[in-house]
């Protein structure tokens, strides 16, 4: 194991932060903190780096439990949010700082400081200040500085977040591809589902300070474990049923009641592309009408309502939707492949009612 | 005085005129009485400084600096500079670094207590270090059993200077260590860096500028210092006259040109901290339109 | 993020500590001294001593000068912000130079230079005095130098509100027909008076403090042309510590008037442009 949290807490004042965590990262393992802001991510990350104190619970780098080593002693790489660059230092000396406290030779440092500038696409670049670079290349160097002293762990604070859309498609593909050549353990945060969902070996989801699940971007994806990270990771249709005469109904729908007895009620959950549509009426139970189609690239979305104006949301690709001839306002049938039951009213844990038989391409319009 | 200078910037990059102007005649008779003000009022008295000092001719100039009373108010001015400016730098220091990157109750309360010297009177400033320390003050009888000598000497002149240039630095380094956040010392210690490697190679670079601007300021008021000085000195010719002090001297015995003789010193080392001054806001503006320039061209892809 | 950043960063204790021992030794201790002293007196001798008759002319001269001196910088500090921020013109920025002068002149040169220019063969005082306007050694000269020190002040709080001002306010006012001085007078000057007034008290405090310009220009004459500061010199002089003390503890007590003041004008003025 290369990092270990064991009942972490951390409490600022009277507010918990982060209320007793436990996960653990593999050697080598690419994993994302995910979760809304002031969800306790970054401060979990804070606390492995040695910039914040927990409450509570112990810390392990490398077997070895950290929390009384000062952040200096810890052998991190932390990237800022911000960044953090020197700003009167050449990114020469902004990689080498790192280097220079450690005490290492000059030629030593200055063949690691032309090895990182050569693996991260920054030559040229060393005699220009922080102020003279674009905010790729100030993300980039950030990295670098953090790497320059082979740090056991990388720990990066949002690290997209302070450039633009496009840019931070690119660097996306960056880290990873840097990952692949590197394997140093990394850990970043986000609260940006597409992106650790594309990045990330696994993803570690938080929520107001409580860690809601832990797994692969497909686990996570395919069987969330409640229904908060069933709505934060992709779009869900999310319907409220009430059993009436045997079946659990709303509106014109009806599923099984699972157990549940008469005006009990229970919340169920179904991914977008688990709605199946088509342009004979009679193909499918219910009547819907497509009110409109969002673009999503490859995929697009419809949005359908029932004859009651209850709304589903659907995805299908570009070529079924040509296929089908399908256009806004137009009437179609509709059915429920799969769904989830996200809580029972006597029950409220959950509890998986079917399996899904196909895991769509990730990364586009989720 | 950041702030200023941000907004200055703010200011030119938005176009000047967007047909919410004034008419021409309102708009030239404004600049002209701007104008005639600033000429006749600011740098009349300037020029009349020099005119003045040189009024018997360059000799007669020379000679009243280098007359020994003059030229030991010059080194006691000096001297009372060097010891005071670097203790208010420290100072100034310690108290931003623990205003700027700490959170703590009362904050607010400490920097108004830091900026107290300058509501207080000179004069009045220059009566509680004789209160304290004067032969009839709460201390005087102890210090006189000891032979220590406060008021009326150097150490009194010190004291007075140190108070009423208290907060130069200080208010000056604390916003700007607040625009730089902690962030960047942080980065430092994840790389290892000691808290003293930190503020030397990190923190202190970054607030150069905003602390240089400080020192001059607080140097230029510790050099020209007259009321709280005038206090406590006891006027002693030779020993604790500082070159405002020899200024009033000599026009108080008639030697006019004498006194501007003095006083030009004194005019010159104002023209350079505003010469300094706006070099710095120059060097300032300059370096934020660089990081304005930078932010734009992000958008640019990152060369691959 | 709402999540407060604990600080790691060393050395809290020690520059707190430092901080908390040099602002005592050098400012509060003092400071109380002053009062420590003051509280020797019993109310009716403290009284007596703050209104005797020469005490009394003297508060008046300096609070009217230093009035008068802060109600002209409000106006020519306005005036000159104005210029300086929305005009261009030949020599701009060594007039926005020259503005900060009277703040690095040692007053006591600002003192000895304006008395020589109004005295009567002064470059300035040629032409005044003829006129009737003798601008050294009466009021009149205390009104100048206390304009002359408070100049900067009133300048430079007003310049950066002004340049933070949103010129779509006035856009808007235009393009809804409001005439250039209509717009002036109802939509900018109620923004900015707040900014204005902070700079008047600035400029005031300042003034009420000021003795080494008056020293020089005002020819320090008891009831006519003698400021506050300069009694309390006088007393020292006679070696009257407690009449010395009390009439610094009155000085010293309305300054501190002022600064609140001016604390709360910046609270206020700072919530009305967000």
């Amino acid at each position: 194991m290369s990092i270990e949290i064991r009942n972490v807490s951390k409490k600022f004042g009277e507010v918990a932060a982060v209320n007793n965590v436990s996960f653990s990262v593999k050697d080598g393992e690419l994993v994302a903190l995910l979760g809304p802001s002031g969800g306790g991510k970054t401060t979990v990350l804070r606390m492995i780096g040695g910039l914040e104190v927990p409450t509570d619970g112990d810390i392990f780098i490398r077997g070895q439990r950290v929390n009384d080593i000062k952040v200096q002693k810890r052998n991190i790489g932390f990237v800022f949010q911000n960044y953090a660059l020197f700003k009167n230092m050449t990114v020469f000396k902004n990689i080498a700082f790192g280097l220079k406290i450690k005490k290492w030779k000059r030629a030593d440092i200055d063949a690691r400081v032309a090895e990182l500038l050569k693996l991260l696409d920054l030559q040229g670049l060393e005699k220009r200040y922080p102020h003279q670079l674009s905010g790729g290349q100030r993300q980039r160097i950030a990295i670098a500085r953090a790497l320059a002293p082979k740090p056991d762990v990388l720990l990066l604070d949002e690290p997209f977040g302070a450039v633009d859309a496009k840019i931070r498609q690119e660097l996306r593909q960056w880290l990873v591809h840097l990952h692949h050549d590197l394997k140093v353990t990394t850990l970043f945060v986000t609260h940006d589902q597409e992106e650790a969902m594309e990045v990330s070996d696994r993803i570690v989801i938080f929520s107001k300070g409580n860690l809601e699940q832990i797994g692969t971007p497909r686990e996570i994806y395919e069987q969330p474990a409640n229904e908060f990270v069933a709505r934060f990771v992709g779009v869900m249709n999310i319907l409220e049923l009430t059993v009436r005469n045997g079946l659990a109904r709303i509106n014109e729908l009806e599923f099984p009641a699972h157990g549940l007895t008469e005006g009990q009620k229970m919340r169920i959950g179904f991914r977008p592309y688990a709605v199946q549509v088509s342009p004979d009426l009679t193909a499918y139970r219910h009547q819907a009408v497509l009110r409109h189609t969002y673009f999503l690239g490859i995929m697009l979305r419809l949005e359908l309502v029932l004859p009651s104006g209850l709304i589903l949301r659907s995805r299908i690709s570009k070529e079924d939707y040509a296929r089908m001839g399908l256009a806004d306002g137009q009437k179609v049938s509709v059915q429920i492949r799969t769904y989830r039951i996200l809580s029972k009213e006597e029950q409220l844990g959950d509890e998986v009612a079917t399996t899904y038989e196909t895991f769509p391409s990730l990364g586009e319009g989720i | 005085m950041a702030g200023a200078i941000k907004s200055r910037i703010a200011q030119r990059n938005v176009a000047s005129r967007r047909g919410v102007e004034e008419p021409p005649l309102a708009k030239w008779t404004l600049i002209a009485i701007a104008l005639v003000f600033t000429l006749v009022f600011l740098l009349l008295p300037l020029a009349n400084v020099f005119a003045q000092a040189l009024s018997k001719g360059a000799s007669f100039y020379w000679q009243s600096l280098a007359e020994p009373d003059s030229w030991s108010a010059i080194r006691l001015t000096l001297l009372v500079a060097a010891i005071s400016v670097p203790l208010n730098l420290v100072f100034g220091l310690a108290a931003s670094w623990a205003i700027a990157k700490f959170e703590f109750r009362g904050k607010s309360i400490l920097i108004t207590l830091i900026d107290l010297p300058f509501a207080v009177s000179p004069v009045v400033s220059g009566l509680m270090f004789v209160l304290l320390f004067g032969l009839q003050g709460y201390l005087g009888h102890w210090l006189d059993a000891r032979d220590i000598k406060i008021i009326f000497a150097v150490p009194g002149i010190v004291l007075a200077t140190v108070f009423v240039t208290f907060p130069f630095v200080a208010r000056e380094l604390i916003p700007v260590m607040q625009a730089t956040g902690a962030e960047q010392e942080q980065a430092a210690m994840t790389l290892g860096a000691n808290g003293w490697q930190t503020f030397w190679h990190v923190t202190l670079p970054s607030v150069k500028w905003g602390l240089l601007y400080g020192v001059i300021l607080c140097n230029a008021r510790a050099m020209g210092e007259f009321g709280a000085v005038s206090v406590v000195s006891g006027h002693i010719t030779g020993l604790t006259d500082t070159m405002p002090l020899r200024v009033e001297k000599l026009y108080n015995e008639y030697n006019a040109a004498g006194a501007f003789a003095v006083a030009s010193l004194l005019a010159l080392l104002a023209l350079l901290t505003l010469a300094f001054k706006t070099y710095l806001e120059w060097r300032t503006q300059r370096e934020y339109e660089l990081a304005e320039r930078a932010i734009d061209s992000e958008n640019k892809p990152a060369p691959k | 993020m709402l999540e407060k950043k604990y600080n790691p960063l060393p050395g809290f204790g020690l520059t707190m500590g430092y901080t908390i021992f040099y602002l005592s030794a050098l400012v509060l201790i003092p400071i109380a001294a002053l009062f420590f002293k003051t509280f020797e007196l019993s109310w009716p001798e403290f009284w007596k001593l703050v209104t005797e008759e020469r005490a009394v002319a003297a508060y008046k001269l300096t609070f009217g000068a230093a009035g008068i001196a802060a109600v002209i910088n409000a106006v020519m500090g306005t005036l000159l912000a104005w210029v300086l921020v929305r005009y261009d013109f030949p020599g701009k920025r060594f007039i926005d130079a020259l503005v900060d002068f009277p703040f690095a002149l040692p007053t006591a040169v600002a003192g000895l230079t304006l008395a020589n220019l109004f005295a009567a063969n002064g470059w300035l005082g040629k032409l005044l005095v003829p006129m009737g306007i003798k601008g050294a050694f009466t009021p009149v000269a205390v009104v100048i130098a206390l304009t002359f020190v408070g100049l900067p002040f009133a300048v430079r709080t007003l310049q950066p509100v002004l340049q933070n001002l949103e010129r779509e306010l006035e856009e808007a006012a235009a393009t809804l027909g409001s005439s250039r001085l209509r717009t002036f007078c109802t939509i900018l000057m109620p923004t900015l008076f707040p900014t204005i007034v902070t700079g008047f008290a600035l400029a005031f405090a300042r003034a009420v403090g000021e003795y080494g310009s008056i020293v020089f220009v005002s020819g320090n004459i008891p009831f006519k042309t003698e400021i506050a500061p300069y009694l309390i010199v006088i007393r020292l002089e006679q070696y009257d510590y407690h009449g010395a003390t009390a009439i610094a503890a009155v000085l010293m007590i309305i300054s501190f008037i002022i600064l609140a003041c001016i604390n709360w004008l910046e609270v206020w003025s700072s919530r009305f442009n967000h």
